[in-house]
């Protein structure tokens, strides 16, 4: 873990939710979201990437928002209800990157589930059907290295047509 | 290194009384988490607003908006008073980055960091937005443009917290624009960014404020380019000299890691004139 967040000052007590489970720890207040739920709770579903807000491997639901776990400090999770990519609720996207292929070597695919059912759910909410330009746009934040993307917009496809 | 989460907005005033330049403000973290991790030296005091109702919201006022500093590129985007006032603004903030950086990054933020490369902050220069201050000597208020003073500078007292961004009403029939030019659409910071307000009276441009980011240490006015068109037709001529002014006059570009300062010259005002072509319904030259 980097030094500037662990250097926060004294520590909180942070009590949060994370996949519908109550979870506390003991941490600097700037300790990143990322590092509270590998380290400390040992929920290892969200992975780093870039650990600078650019890749999108470690996007989480906070409040059902996405965001980006490595540029959330815990003191902004106080009371948080987190969502992880092994949270409830996915069954619909897993099956459609099985099917597809969305997923490869795996770093990008929790984040790429987590900002998918985000998309979804905003789709949803506004009732607006998704096609590929709205899914490009809606995941354009999450990079894979490995599927040239095609399979993951599939999947996603596949996954939203499942959710209406 | 000492947090203070403020949970109101005296609270954080209270912490950043007396503060030096080693104290910073925390909003939606975008910017401040990415400068911890890249090893910069730790602040002395960092003061969390984020919980600080006081500092959200978006209102009609004086005719126009405030909207609050910890107003996110989400809730710009999604604000209908927004889109009637500024839709510049909401122009600026759907280009900032993916979902999950527009869901946290805030107007105060992006205001207070000043990147040169900031995509708010050209859109407010052409509205001609006003900035408020608290601190716990008193609220001022003054113009975004006098606030932004160089790279990553404001006029920001270090016990000053932004409080909000006034924008004022919407003149009739003002036309505006936003163009950004980086490497990819999503998540990327800017080579080049413009935003124009043009009072239009039939072909004539009666009033010009126009702004560029990215092509000087701090988000500029272009004055060559707003002198080039005050009073005149907008026909093609008009505007590619125009753009040429504002690429060899009011542009100072550097080389750096995303861009070289020829390519910005370049891009500066072919983005002009192809903005200010489109806004004045002529066919793009």
């Amino acid at each position: 873990m980097r030094s500037a967040f662990e250097s926060s000052g004294p520590p909180i007590d942070l009590a949060l939710e994370v996949d519908g489970v109550a979870r506390s720890a003991t941490v600097p207040p700037l300790r990143r979201l990322l590092d509270v739920l590998r380290e400390d709770l040992a929920l290892t579903a969200t992975k780093e990437g870039c650990g600078e807000g650019e890749c999108g491997a470690c996007t989480v639901l906070v409040d059902g928002e996405a965001a980006l776990a490595c540029l959330v400090p815990a003191c902004q999770a106080q009371g948080a209800r987190v969502t992880t990519a092994a949270g409830a609720g996915f069954d619909a996207l897993r099956a459609g990157f099985l099917a597809t292929g969305g997923a490869q070597c795996g770093i990008c695919t929790p984040g790429m589930l987590v900002a998918a059912r985000a998309l979804i759910e905003r789709a949803a909410g506004a009732g607006s059907e998704l096609d590929d330009a709205a899914v490009r746009e809606g995941l354009a934040g999450n990079l894979c290295r490995c599927t040239g993307y095609q399979k993951i917009v599939e999947a996603v496809l596949i996954a939203a047509r499942g959710a209406r | 290194m000492r947090v203070v989460v403020a949970r109101s907005e005296r609270e954080a005033l209270r912490a950043l009384d007396g503060a030096g330049p080693g104290a910073r403000v925390l909003a939606g973290g975008t910017d401040l988490m990415v400068e911890l991790g890249a090893g910069r030296p730790a602040p002395d005091l960092v003061v969390d607003v984020r919980g600080v109702a006081a500092l959200r919201g978006i209102r009609e006022e004086g005719g126009g908006l405030a909207i609050g500093a910890l107003a996110t590129c989400s809730d710009i985007l999604g604000d209908t008073r927004v889109a009637r006032h500024a839709d510049l603004l909401a122009q600026a903030a759907r280009e900032v980055g993916a979902v999950a950086i527009k869901n946290r990054a805030t107007i105060g933020g992006n205001l207070g960091t000043a990147s040169p490369a900031a995509d708010l902050v050209p859109a407010l220069f052409a509205l001609g937005a006003r900035v408020r201050l608290a601190s716990s000597r008193g609220v001022r208020e003054l113009a975004v443009e006098d606030f932004v003073t160089g790279y990553r500078a404001t006029a920001r007292a270090h016990d000053e917290l932004i409080a909000a961004v006034l924008v004022p009403p919407r003149p009739p029939g003002e036309r505006r624009a936003f163009r950004k030019v980086g490497t990819r659409r999503a998540q990327s910071i800017a080579k080049v960014v413009v935003a124009l307000a043009v009072a239009l009276d039939g072909r004539r441009a009666a009033g010009v404020r126009a702004a560029a980011g990215s092509v000087a240490e701090r988000c500029i006015r272009l004055a060559a380019f707003e002198r080039a068109l005050a009073g005149r037709e907008l026909d093609a001529r008009t505007i590619a000299a125009a753009a040429r002014d504002a690429a060899r006059l009011d542009a100072r570009p550097r080389d750096d890691v995303r861009s070289t300062a020829e390519y910005r010259r370049v891009v500066l005002a072919r983005v002009l004139a192809a903005a200010l072509s489109d806004l004045a319904g002529l066919a793009p030259a």
